[in-house]
């Protein structure tokens, strides 16, 4: 019955997503006015009926209803409750559906909210919203119905994936796909703004709180994911350029490009067509991040859907909304009127430099993971890797941050180096102390020394905006923007310690026995069978110590065997201290009865996504405080409003 | 200022696209060179690639041929696919469905002397996931492959 009814739900959403599409556009022409009034509502009760359809998915999964489908083909009787619920996402028809609820809702709260824009053009970004909604609806009602039934209803579900069983699982994808989605609203901002010829300063400022939330939430996304690899696969590295991976890298280089330049939009009306041309490159960004993930093409440990029909659905989805939206932009991108002029000394100068660097590293991404792809049309069968990714990244990702430190510096319009010259003299300097403690300590190759010696002088550099400034009255964006390049420099020093400074330590031990790897000696104490809800595990007892009269600590590294579906997965230990982490992995048992033991001491690699979480934490900063401003300044403008209108009531009444 | 909105828009455009398409041909060059490509031991042993290039090798592991070396961690084992066999060493931690009978894809170099030194094994997982070249292996080449083991 529930299932029924989020489908009727999921049906009736669709239809209004339609019918908001046909009233927008409808509402543009100037017979249509009348229909433009019901648009927002529209726009409101379909987010909230995709929103109920989702709550039916919760509610059969949380159940276990097995006469679902779904529910019998991911889920089992006896996992624990939060993996059930979280079970609900983690396949394709549940989190395409988690994809349509969100963006439901997006459209919601632009409706309910956004009053700035003229209204025409309002009523255009909603039709593009209702427009791209409407087609992930098809997709979910034609090719992937998650409320289908099954008969006869079979006694026992499949289970989950037990590297799936995971509380990382239960956040991840959804924080994911609020920033994918988010960026949904940054598209149709920038359609609506094509479309009626309204692109400026006005619309910079009414998408830039939706480009700073998706941001955020990608930032978190790829922070967690990054972390959830690391720890659940085993395998010691935090990232293996997985195309899915990329797929949520790729996205994120868009909305941080976006970002930097709807803000020369907001700020100096500079840049138009260019942060109009990024809004439609930044979704574009996440959907064919899902259709990489989806479409189970590429080789992925994630990829969980292998059916050429719906990667040639999304496929079909994708041309519909790029080549579309691009159409759109050769059409009218001669009609934007060009920006202000800056020079190229200037803040501007720098955040392009920045923008035309993240391009080129969000080319270099995409072109390496779609590389596969294009090698088998011509019957090669290839992979791409690290030793592409890295270098070539790093070839314009160094570019960009020596620029990071000085661009903050500059003031608008035209500047000159010398003026900032002084206040960049500390950062140099540490940059070459530290270039040289490097060279000293030795062993460290190219790409890890730079990252070392450009993280401490940005480390420094990053805090300079602040210098001049009243510390009580600086705006929360300038503190926002301090956090989040500190942020880069503390994930920069983390990675580059990860690759300089790792030891690598890989034995086959007895019981009893003590090896050392790096500052610690680690003793296996003894290998006891434990037992959790639905797993059986052999669990190692490790005794460490941190050099000779360290405290002696435990860790349990795991090897878990599941019995619904039957697969064995590791469980690594950690133990952090505040200059590293160790990482343990417990192998199998030989014939001899020895047992694998592969450990790593990793110096300083938690800062990497310490730094991850400082780089969402810049941006909360600088969404509250554009948020406030646009808050006060709707209120001032409403108290004005009331002002004319009281005074024009009183001049009517002498 | 000389320069005309206009003019700098046009600067801009074409400092963008420069830098633009030197990345894509920087990738497309780095591409060439870095791409690891995929081998059936067949593949492998009929026309080996240089040794210091990163290639994949997939197959099936043999009957009978994986062997633990004295210092508990390096294995050994033969990757076969009916036609040639490859011998692989591998130190590290196997994954638990990596077993004799089963398709493994090792990531590696391939030695002058023959033998295939894998720093990754990727072993099938479930139905769900199977790394795409194995997929393909097995549908063309598993008849034979079971009329040989069994």
């Amino acid at each position: 019955m529930i299932a029924e009814l989020g489908l009727a739900a999921l049906w009736l959403a669709a239809a209004l997503a339609a019918l908001q599409l046909v009233s927008g556009s409808l509402g543009l022409t100037r017979r249509g006015t009348a229909m433009s009034g019901v648009v927002r509502p529209l726009a409101v009760v379909q987010g909230l009926l995709a929103l109920l359809a989702f709550g039916c998915l919760i509610y059969v999964f949380a159940v276990t209803d097995l006469s679902v489908k779904l529910v019998a083909a991911n889920s089992h009787s006896m996992k624990p409750l939060v993996f059930k619920i979280a079970g609900a996402w983690g396949n394709h028809e549940g989190s395409m559906l988690l994809w349509v609820t969100v963006m439901g809702m997006a459209g919601a709260v632009v409706a309910l909210v956004e009053k700035r824009l003229p209204e025409p053009t309002m009523l255009a970004t909603l039709a593009g919203q209702a427009f791209v909604s409407l087609g992930f609806y098809a997709f979910l009602l034609l090719s992937s119905n998650p409320f289908e039934r099954l008969s006869p209803v079979p006694p026992e579900g499949n289970g989950l994936n037990p590297l799936l069983q995971d509380l990382g699982l239960a956040f991840h994808p959804p924080t994911l796909y609020l920033g994918y989605v988010g960026l949904s609203v940054a598209f149709s901002f920038a359609i609506g703004a094509l479309i009626t010829r309204e692109v400026g300063p006005a619309f910079a400022r009414a998408m830039r709180p939706w480009v700073l939330g998706a941001w955020i939430f990608l930032t978190i996304g790829i922070t967690a994911g990054s972390y959830w690899a690391y720890y659940e696969l085993g395998w010691g590295g935090w990232w293996f350029w997985d195309p899915v991976e990329n797929a949520s890298l790729m996205p994120w280089l868009a909305a941080t490009a976006l970002l930097h330049s709807a803000s020369v939009l907001a700020s100096r009306n500079a840049l138009r067509a260019w942060t109009i041309m990024l809004g439609v490159v930044a979704f574009s960004m996440s959907m064919i991040g899902t259709f990489l993930v989806r479409s189970g093409i590429l080789t992925s440990v994630h990829a969980f859907a292998v059916d050429p029909e719906r990667g040639t659905f999304i496929l079909g989805l994708l041309a519909i909304y790029i080549g579309g939206a691009l159409t759109l932009f050769a059409l009218r991108a001669a009609t934007v009127t060009e920006g202000k002029r800056f020079a190229l000394v200037s803040r501007e100068g720098a955040l392009v430099f920045n923008n035309v660097m993240l391009s080129a590293i969000l080319g270099i991404v995409l072109f390496g993971t779609l590389y596969p792809l294009l090698a088998e049309a011509m019957g090669a069968k290839v992979s791409v890797g690290p030793p592409y990714f890295n270098p070539m990244s790093a070839l314009f990702a160094v570019p960009m941050l020596v620029v990071l430190a000085v661009g903050p510096l500059l003031r608008w319009r035209r500047d000159k180096f010398a003026r900032v010259g002084k206040a960049l003299v500390i950062p140099a300097m540490l940059v070459a102390v530290a270039g040289i403690a490097v060279v000293m300590i030795g062993g460290v190759s190219l790409l890890p020394f730079l990252g070392l010696v450009l993280a401490v002088g940005l480390a420094w550099a990053s805090f300079l905006p602040l210098r001049d400034r009243n510390l009580r009255r600086t705006p929360l964006p300038v503190w926002g923007m301090v956090i989040a390049h500190f942020g880069i420099a503390v994930a920069l020093f983390g990675m580059s310690c990860e690759s300089a400074f790792t030891v690598e330590k890989l034995v086959a031990v007895r019981t009893g026995d003590i090896t050392e790897v790096g500052p610690w000696g680690v003793k296996l104490d003894a290998i006891e069978p434990v037992a959790g809800p639905n797993w059986t595990a052999l669990e190692a007892r490790l005794l460490v110590r941190y050099g000779p009269d360290g405290k002696v600590t435990r860790m349990l590294p795991q090897s878990r065997s599941f019995w619904a579906p039957p697969q064995q997965t590791s469980e690594s230990a950690l133990l952090t201290r505040w200059n590293g982490q160790l990482y343990a992995v417990l192998g199998g048992e030989g014939e001899d009865g020895r047992w694998q033991l592969r450990l790593w001491w990793k110096p300083f690699v938690p800062l990497i996504w310490i730094g991850g979480l400082l780089i969402a934490l810049g941006g909360v900063f600088a969404l509250i405080g554009r948020v406030k401003s646009d808050v006060r300044r709707l209120v001032a403008k409403g108290r004005i409003a009331d002002r004319h209108e009281g005074e024009a009531q009183l001049g009517m009444r002498p | 200022m000389a320069i005309k909105a206009k003019h700098q828009r046009l600067v801009l455009l074409v400092i963008a696209l420069v830098v633009l398409i030197g990345a894509g041909l920087l990738a497309a060059w780095a591409l060439r060179n870095q791409a690891s490509y995929f081998y059936v031991p067949s593949e492998i042993v009929a026309d080996p690639p240089a040794p210091d290039r990163a290639v994949r090798l997939g197959g099936m592991v043999e009957q009978g041929s994986i062997k633990t070396q004295p210092d508990g961690v390096t294995i050994s084992f033969v990757v076969q696919d009916g036609e040639a066999r490859v011998p692989v060493t591998f130190k590290g931690i196997a994954p638990s469905l990596f077993v004799e009978g089963s398709g493994v894809v090792a990531e590696g170099k391939m030695r002058t002397d023959g033998t295939f030194i894998a720093d990754n094994l990727l072993a099938k997982h479930d139905e769900n996931y199977v790394p795409r070249e194995m997929q393909n292996m097995t549908d063309a080449q598993a008849k034979q492959v079971v009329a040989e083991t069994q």
